[in-house]
């Protein structure tokens, strides 16, 4: 193994740049190229290793994401589903700008976002907001309902008076089904479902136009999902909102998602509507992940099982990162990365066997 | 607007009834006790030219003659002068009142000056991280390599030299409060940082990121507040360092002057005369110091068990 684990260089798929110019111009959000490496190595001193008596920086990193391309249409509700560890959050919190991307742009309503400054960067945290997975630790604890919300919009529109703050704080809060009468409580005081319906009304507050949702719904009580997932529906026809939406849960984008994105070890390997995905996945990995749904009526026994785990995203696989345990797995797939090809129905794969027509 | 709310905020008083600070309190005798013992001290110390009987910052009532007279319970005991009197004749009780007022002068500005560079620093080493975070705390190991008293010593010692014993005299409590700020605010700092390092990853960071406030606001109105418990535990505790330290400082000659005396050189003007049996000069500040500073250990140790949130949060 080299010193640099790193300079294993993955080439990127020829994507990177927009190809279907027809798609990205009703796109609100154009993601190319995206790359984020998280450093494993500790700072410069600790990178330092006596090797054969010379002195050497190494150096290695966790690839979170290696080149996701995706395009989110106005309106729309993109769902990104994958195991855990593939990426999908990595993906969210480099679209809000908590983290940044370490190759690869983004580009809101076409303009590019990735690389602006906080200050540069306010007009667009109006427009696009972001619901958390946990809501037991996404309200500030010393921090009333009240002062929650009325945050963002003091913060966005400081020309308001108190007058029409307040009276758009008890409207939001109507809106998600909080008792407006709540504001002086603190979050503690609210059940998860309650609370998670305080930061869906934190985010809505500024009338955003695009909402990030980081597996809103996995930290809750089963019978509470539901409601929280239709209250986002809801919102989403009122508002005529577009969600980028991660999840893990295949029940929950059948139910909720436009479009579904699967993801694998940071890489996107098949992009469909929902109808088309759950009818014909293409993807052999989207086979598998499908025919692990659990069904109440088990008449299709045969599950896919894949061999094997899923390789450490410190040291990434050669060609395609599915190939160690895709069945369908050729020479071609051990060297080269497959790129996301458009089928006839709109489509997107990125598998060698699918291109071929070995599968 | 278009709805009035009904339920009106509990007030601060009603939110300390139903907390469970309060309820911990009524059950524990040893906290109750301690701060019994600490408010009488604080408020006897803060009236003491009312209370006490004579004026020892004033020249004109000490009388020489009547030095070193034993407290009342002593034979050849003054009864004008309850515990008795020291070296210069001034009164014991007036003289240990008006000292442990300079002691908690000293103990509390001591501690405000730490708590505002530590706090600011520890925040800003915590959340911003990288290099500040290298610097800061670089910094304050350097500041921790050397101890309080060198500190204070090497200061002191400067000072006295440069400005001239008369300037150090009429600032003393200034300079104590200074140099006692200065050399402790490491503890603040690393406190702060450890718990900002474990609150700055939670969601509503995040959240208030995504937001788009300044890292400024995220800090004081949002990851602050949220560490606050560990700050009013290590604040007890250095309230009763700081005491100590200024008492220890005043022993060696390096504190308040002999004029403005506080419990620390109290008990060094009184040590002299130990030997020669007036043993109640040094004693009786000495048990003094004792109690207000075993009151504050004890009621910050009470604190930390009752603002350890894995003790009742689970």
């Amino acid at each position: 193994m080299s010193d640099q684990v790193e300079t294993m260089q993955r080439t990127t798929p020829a994507q990177t740049t927009p190809t279907q110019n027809e798609e990205s111009s009703e796109s609100l959000l154009q993601i190319r190229g995206l790359k984020k490496r998280f450093s494993l190595s500790g700072d410069f001193l600790d990178q330092l290793r006596f090797k054969g008596g010379k002195l050497v920086r190494h150096q290695e990193h966790v690839h979170a994401i290696n080149g996701v391309n995706l395009d989110i249409k106005r309106g729309e509700a993109l769902c990104v589903v994958g195991e855990s560890g593939c990426g999908k959050s990595t993906v969210a919190r480099t679209v809000m700008g908590l983290l940044t991307p370490t190759e690869g742009t983004i580009h809101y309503d076409g303009q590019r976002i990735d690389n602006l400054s906080g200050r540069q960067l306010l007009p667009y945290r109006k427009r696009m907001q972001m619901i958390f997975q946990n809501p037991y630790a996404s309200l500030n604890p010393r921090m009333t309902i009240q002062q929650t919300l009325e945050e963002p919009l003091r913060l966005h529109h400081p020309d308001w008076s108190r007058e029409k703050i307040l009276d758009k704080v008890q409207d939001v809060m109507g809106s998600v089904g909080i008792d407006p009468d709540w504001g002086k409580r603190f979050g503690h005081e609210f059940s998860g479902g309650q609370r998670q319906r305080i930061a869906i009304a934190r985010a809505l507050a500024v009338d955003p136009e695009f909402i990030v949702a980081d597996e809103p719904i996995s930290a809750l009580d089963v019978s509470i999902q539901a409601q929280v997932l239709n209250l986002l529906m809801e919102a989403q026809q009122e508002r005529n909102l577009t969600y980028l939406f991660i999840t893990h849960d295949l029940a929950v984008v059948e139910h909720f998602g436009t479009r579904v994105a699967v993801m694998y070890l940071g890489t996107v390997c098949e992009v469909a509507t929902t109808a088309t995905l759950f009818a014909k996945p293409r993807h052999p990995y989207t086979q598998a992940l499908l025919s692990a749904i659990p069904r109440l009526k088990d008449d299709r026994p045969q599950h896919i099982r894949l061999t094997g785990e899923v390789p450490t995203p410190v040291n990434l696989p050669s060609g395609c990162v599915f190939h160690g345990r895709c069945p369908y797995a050729n020479a071609r797939c051990h060297q080269e990365i497959p790129a996301l090809q458009t089928q006839d129905d709109g489509t997107r794969v990125a598998c060698h066997a699918v291109e071929e027509g070995r599968l | 607007m278009t709805t009035p709310t009904t339920t009106t905020a509990p007030s601060r008083w009603e939110r300390l009834r139903d907390s469970y600070l309060w309820y911990s309190f009524k059950r524990d005798r040893t906290a109750q006790l301690c701060f019994a013992v600490f408010i009488c001290l604080v408020i006897a110390a803060f009236s003491a030219p009312l209370l006490a009987p004579t004026n020892p910052y004033d020249l004109a009532q000490i009388d020489i003659m009547s030095s070193e007279l034993p407290p009342f319970w002593v034979e050849g005991a003054d009864e004008r002068f309850g515990l008795g009197t020291d070296a210069q004749g001034r009164d014991l009780l007036s003289i240990i009142l008006y000292g442990t007022r300079v002691s908690l002068l000293i103990g509390f500005g001591a501690v405000i000056l730490q708590a505002l560079l530590g706090v600011t620093f520890g925040l800003m080493a915590g959340y911003l991280g990288g290099r500040v975070d290298a610097f800061l705390m670089r910094l304050a190991d350097i500041q921790l390599s050397f101890s309080t008293l060198m500190v204070a010593i090497v200061v002191g010692a400067v000072v006295k030299a440069t400005m001239g014993s008369a300037f150090y005299s009429q600032y003393a409590v200034l300079m104590l409060v200074l140099i006692i700020g200065l050399a402790e605010w490491p503890q603040y700092a690393r406190t702060v940082r450890a718990s900002v390092l474990a609150e700055k990853n939670k969601e509503y960071v995040d959240a208030a990121r995504v937001m788009g406030l300044r890292s400024k606001r995220i800090m004081f109105r949002h990851v602050l507040p949220n560490t606050m418990s560990p700050i009013f535990v290590i604040s007890t505790v250095q309230i009763a360092n700081a005491i100590i330290s200024e008492a220890a400082l005043s022993f060696l000659g390096l504190g308040m002057p002999e004029t403005h005396p506080s419990l620390g050189s109290l008990i060094k003007a009184g040590f002299d005369y130990i030997q020669s049996g007036s043993w109640w000069i040094t004693l009786i500040p000495g048990a003094v110091l004792i109690v207000l500073v075993l009151s504050i250990n004890l009621l910050g140790d009470w604190l930390r068990d009752v603002m350890n949130p894995r003790l009742y949060k689970g």
